[in-house]
């Protein structure tokens, strides 16, 4: 197969979100004449933000960073599909060679009650840092840590562990599901940190802390759609979410179980 | 301007040792009276930010991304070294010290890299303990890789995503800091000055991204891991929002900026493809382990397809030479000689601005000799990559590849306390210049990071805080604050008000084309005195001409981008005169004027130093002072990878 | 621990979630006691009516799966309406193209096959267990001559016909689902969990509809 080259073009009709901090917000239709099929996703709204501009408009604001698919700013809804219709792809690394000449495309925000938009394509996610904030960690004094290899970890584990641990943070599990739900998310990180033996000591307080902060943040319930697995960019599968179940229950029963904090009868 | 790097005294493996026993502590039940900012949320700013938090200071962590766990360490792909020695093939702290200061071209200071060395062993049991899932073998202990430049096994690897599983673990601590009350975080922030009382730095003036809003914080010291500031060059490997802001205006209150012209280009990125493109992709290092890099013998096949070139009329031209590390070559020395093919008009793939700026990177002997699904395994998520962006499959046909920007060596001055010349203002990371001299190892930046942020900073940052005593901190609406807000706010004001025809990504593509094409892999006097006086004129024109839309209330990322670019404008011009005035080839510096046929030619006797650039006002040239590298247990002598 | 007294009068997510599998099972397990009862019909008056009189004579064993029945009926629709309220509140409307992926036919309509279900149980109870609705008044001592009765009406078999393929869709996502609420299931097992969730749907829909269907074609009369 030939490259692509930049000479081959794309005329693209689109559909933008537009809104202010503390206004409903709508689409407003733009056209872009020549749009290279090398170009990636966010170069195309680079081009778009670069005309408005010309024209003394306001650019979309949209968030981005990395551009390499690793550091889960870029975010976007684009024709439904959170980070667009390429799956195991985040919006940053979407090319432009999968769409059509002539074709209308509509962007919007990542779209659920957890994640408000502050403004036009960019919400607040920083439901998602609250919840790592109240579990998501093990706890490891700067310089305490014993030698490296003293804990083996059998490396099946540690593949698995790997495996959860690729989550970027970007918000698609949310956006896709038809319930704004998180648990793919902190699924993720009880998995990656509840299987490790390292993570062993906080494994219950962990479960029942992110469980809490998730509810609290205002992401609803899992109800096993799939749509998660289906949009997340790197592919984390539903074992996670069955995984956090488990984690879950098995620590309320052990807590239900447990004499924590009430004197113990008879001898140790 | 002091140059004292304050390097301890005594043997160099007991430096660091001795140092700590005789630095001040801050008695626990003080230490929530300090109130210390850390600006960015890398390896570097994340860990120190949460170890200052668990040593009981008061902490405020600040970062333009909306959350500390995007910072771009996130991005980093290939691993992180550590002399542990697990491979038992003779690896030492000493060793790995050796590789470094050979690495950095003999441009680093050696005490801070020694200190380095040390460091790292620690570092990874504290990522271990952390929960970063690191590659292990099947008896469950850790795995290493090789990596260029080293001839131990010393890399600790997460698959091909390294730096995300250490900022993970960073971030990790620092939330865990966060619920617990002891670092306040403010992410979307972004630092627009640093704020000098009594000449020590004792605040930041910042602009909350999402309401626009300037505010004034003060501290009792601030630490800056703001990054690098490779995006001058606007292509490279950084993330957009990577920017030299926070150093620049650091440097412009008084800090020195040491060596700015040390930037490292990295041979193995995705070519260029066109005039709209944002974003330069890395392919990691490890790929040279099983490709060979290779161009048409001459111009005229370059057109052609790969396949239909034969074996006779290929050039695999690192291979011939540099004969014994062949394809694994440093990244400065492998960048450099595929420049040189491409400008002898042997470059492949399809041309852009007329020129055809690519080599090929070659698997099918690898494929053909371990199979496809042996490559599959080792570099399958890097060859997916490849192919979301160019489209082309790289199992039936080679990859192509060409340097990009990618990390900078150089950075704000900082001695063994990794103090700035400011009093009070720390610098952490790629922000600072101190390890790496003038070219960095793979897998060594994750070690920079975090060393500092880890075990160096919350140290040194003590010290300091002991010494300054509780009395020291003003209060946010002093005058020198006031004053710092003024400055802010009318440059905000200034560039929304010229409302010219230009945008600021126009000004900012055309920056890098500049130092890309003048101050990138090869440099020469007249092409750097013409990158200066262009760089004044573009300069001079954007403050005419720029066109700021969306005005600055709420989030404005025109007028983020204007005032990111308006800095770059001013270090793209102190870099080249760094470049202009280093005599010498040197790592990633390389002056055509000085080299053995293709090879770097160092001047020891007289650029055996940091320069420093001391600013000078508004309109002044800076002025350059000298920090004499003086080496205690190392020979200078030639890189050779011959 | 006022703090998991607390967490019982307001479960967590997980925690209605569970309760939805948990009864959810139960009450799967009951549909396919309660359908394999009824092909007794297919043998004839004397063994249905004999099994309808063992089920009274053991009033403890009657009343208590009655009581789990209606406890579990009542907690399920009550997880079910909380769980629905809660999602739709925090979709927020969701994306203005529907774009869905994987989500099956079964999965998205969980709440509207629960409502009918829940309509034709209340249904079905007057009708049969009750004898209050659609028989015109009578009273039956069989319960062979009253099922036969009872579908003699098409407009009342067609009733049950849909509502059992509506159970059949519910059941079909419901039973799979369950195991993966209880963190019972991985990729690996999924495809297999799957495939015999529609097993049992069918299985179970199936032998229910062949009843009026039976009356309606005359084989049972």
């Amino acid at each position: 197969m030939a490259a692509d080259t930049p000479d081959r073009t794309l005329r693209l009709k689109l559909r933008v979100w537009r809104q202010r901090a503390g206004s409903p917000g709508a689409f407003e239709e733009h056209e872009l004449a020549a749009v290279p099929v090398t170009a990636s996703f966010l170069e195309m709204m680079d081009m778009l933000n670069e005309q408005l501009v010309r024209q003394g408009r306001e650019a979309f604001a949209f968030d981005h960073d990395c551009r390499e698919g690793i550091c889960g700013m870029c975010s976007m809804t684009i024709n439904g599909m959170p980070h667009g219709p390429i799956p195991g792809v985040t919006t940053c690394q979407l090319h432009m060679r999968n769409f059509r000449d002539g074709e209308t495309i509509t962007v919007e925000p990542w779209r659920a009650r957890a994640f408000p938009v502050l403004k036009d394509l960019v919400v607040d996610r920083s439901g998602f840092d609250r919840v790592i904030q109240a579990g998501g960690f093990i706890t490891v004094r700067t310089g305490s840590a014993p030698e490296a290899n003293n804990t083996p970890v059998p490396k099946t584990v540690s593949d698995e562990a790997m495996d959860a641990a690729e989550c970027i943070g970007c918000g698609a599990c949310v956006a896709s599901c038809k319930n704004g739900s998180a648990m793919l998310f902190v699924g993720a990180k009880v998995t990656h940190l509840s299987i490790l033996p390292q993570g062993q000591p906080e494994r219950e307080r962990r479960a029942l802390a992110m469980v809490k902060a998730m509810d609290e943040a205002g992401f609803g319930n899992c109800t096993n759609y799939g749509e998660c697995q289906a949009h997340c960019p790197k592919s984390i599968t539903l074992d996670v979410i069955a995984r956090l179940n488990r984690e879950y229950v098995r620590a309320r029963v052990k807590e239900f179980f447990s004499t924590t904090g009430k004197p113990r009868k008879g001898g140790d | 301007m002091n140059l004292d790097a304050k390097i301890p005294a005594g043997p160099l493996a007991d430096k660091w040792a001795n140092h700590k026993a005789k630095l001040r502590l801050v008695n626990p039940a003080n230490r929530c009276k300090y109130h210390v900012i850390v600006v960015g949320s890398g390896l570097a700013g994340g860990a120190a930010a949460a170890t200052l938090g668990e040593l009981g200071y008061q902490v405020s962590c600040f970062c333009y991304q909306d959350s500390p766990r995007r910072a771009h360490s996130i991005a980093a792909q290939g691993g992180i070294n550590a002399a542990k020695n697990y491979q038992n093939d003779g690896d030492s702290a000493r060793r790995l010290f050796l590789d470094t200061i050979k690495g950095g071209d003999y441009r680093a200071r050696e005490a801070n890299v020694y200190r380095l060395a040390q460091l790292s062993t620690s570092i990874v049991d504290q990522c271990v303990a952390q929960g970063v899932p690191f590659a292990r073998e099947y008896g469950g202990l850790l795995a290493n890789r090789s990596f260029g430049g080293a001839q131990v096994s010393r890399t600790f690897y997460a698959r091909g995503q390294t730096g995300q599983q250490l900022l993970l673990g960073a971030y990790s601590a620092l939330s865990r800091q966060i619920g617990l009350g002891s670092v306040r975080m403010h992410p979307r922030h972004e630092m627009l000055d640093v704020v000098l009382v009594g000449g020590h730095a004792k605040g930041i003036i910042t602009r909350d991204l999402v309401t626009g809003e300037v505010k004034a914080h003060s501290a009792d010291a601030v630490v800056l891991c703001t990054g690098g500031y490779g995006n001058v060059f606007y292509l490279s490997t950084n993330a957009q929002g990577c920017n030299v802001t926070a150093t620049w205006r650091a440097h412009r209150r008084g800090a020195g900026f040491a060596n700015p012209c040390y930037t490292q280009i990295h041979p193995t990125c995705i070519p260029v493809h066109g005039e709209d493109q944002a974003k330069l992709t890395l392919m990691s290092e490890s790929l040279r382990n099983d490709g060979r890099v290779w161009v048409p013998k001459v111009a005229a096949d370059c057109g052609r397809p790969p396949a239909d070139i034969p074996e006779e009329r290929r050039d695999y031209f690192l291979e011939r030479k540099y004969p014994s590390y062949g394809n694994l070559a440093p990244r400065d020395i492998a960048s450099r000689a595929a420049k040189e093919a491409c400008d002898e008009g042997r470059g492949v793939g399809p041309a852009v601005d007329g020129k055809r700026l690519g080599v090929y990177l070659d698997f099918s002997a690898s494929i053909a000799r371990l199979g496809e699904g042996v490559i599959r395994e080792r570099y399958g998520n890097l060859f997916d990559m490849y192919e979301n962006i160019t489209g082309e499959n790289a199992y039936r046909q080679p990859m192509r590849i060409f340097p990009a920007v990618h990390y900078t060596m150089g950075g704000l001055w900082v001695d063994y306390n990794l103090q700035s010349t400011i009093p009070g203002l720390f610098v952490g990371g790629e922000a600072n210049f101190s390890d790496h001299g003038a070219n960095r190892l793979g897998a060594s930046a994750l070690m920079q990071g975090l060393a500092d942020g880890y075990f160096v900073l919350p140290t040194t940052v003590a010290d300091y805080l002991a010494g300054v005593g509780l009395a020291g901190r003003p209060s946010s609406d002093g005058p020198e604050f006031r004053a710092a807000l003024k400055d802010v706010n009318d440059r905000v004001a200034r560039v929304l008000s010229i409302n010219g025809n230009r945008t600021a990504r126009s000004y900012h593509k055309e920056l890098g084309r500049i130092v890309w094409d003048r101050c990138g892999m090869a440099r020469d006097r007249a092409g750097l005195e013409r990158a200066i006086a262009d760089i004044r004129g573009l300069r001079e024109d954007f403050w005419r001409n720029v066109r700021v839309t969306g005005g600055a209330d709420g989030l404005a990322p025109e007028l983020e981008r204007a005032g990111r670019v308006a800095d770059f404008l001013e270090f793209g011009e102190l870099m080249c005169r760094d470049a202009l005035e280093r005599e010498e080839s040197c790592g990633g510096h390389f002056r055509t004027e000085h080299q053995d046929a293709g090879e770097a030619r160092r001047d020891d006797g007289r650029f055996a130093h940091v320069a420093v650039w001391e600013w000078q006002g508004a309109g002044a040239a800076q002025r350059r002072h000298e920090e004499p590298l003086r080496y205690e247990e190392v020979q200078f002598s030639t890189r050779s990878y011959k | 621990m006022s703090d998991s007294s607390c967490q019982v009068c307001r479960p967590s997510s997980v925690g209605k979630k569970v309760v939805m599998a948990i009864t959810g099972l139960v009450l799967a397990g009951f549909v396919l006691g309660h359908m394999s009862g009824n092909l007794l019909m297919f043998k004839g008056p004397a063994a249905i009516d004999a099994y309808a009189a063992w089920l009274h004579a053991n009033p403890l064993l009657l009343w208590t799966s009655r009581i789990v029945l209606l406890l579990s009926a009542a907690a399920h629709v009550w997880a079910g309406v909380t769980l629905t309220l809660e999602n739709r509140a925090a979709r927020d409307g969701g994306p203005s193209v529907d774009a869905t992926r994987r989500a099956t036919l079964g999965s998205r309509t969980m709440p509207y096959t629960g409502l009918v279900l829940l309509a034709f149980i209340v249904f079905h109870l007057l009708h049969y267990t009750f004898q209050a609705a659609a028989l015109g008044g009578q009273k039956f001592d069989s319960v062979y001559r009253m099922v036969v009765t009872g579908f003699s009406s098409a407009p009342v078999s067609v009733f049950y016909v849909v509502s059992m393929l509506l159970l059949c869709l519910h059941l079909g996502h419901g039973f799979s689902s369950l195991f993966q609420t209880l963190g019972l299931r991985n990729e690996r097992w999924r495809g297999r969990l799957d495939r015999l969730s529609l097993a049992y749907a069918w299985i179970v829909a199936l032998g229910f509809v062949s009843i009026p269907v039976a009356v309606l074609a005359g084989i049972l009369k």
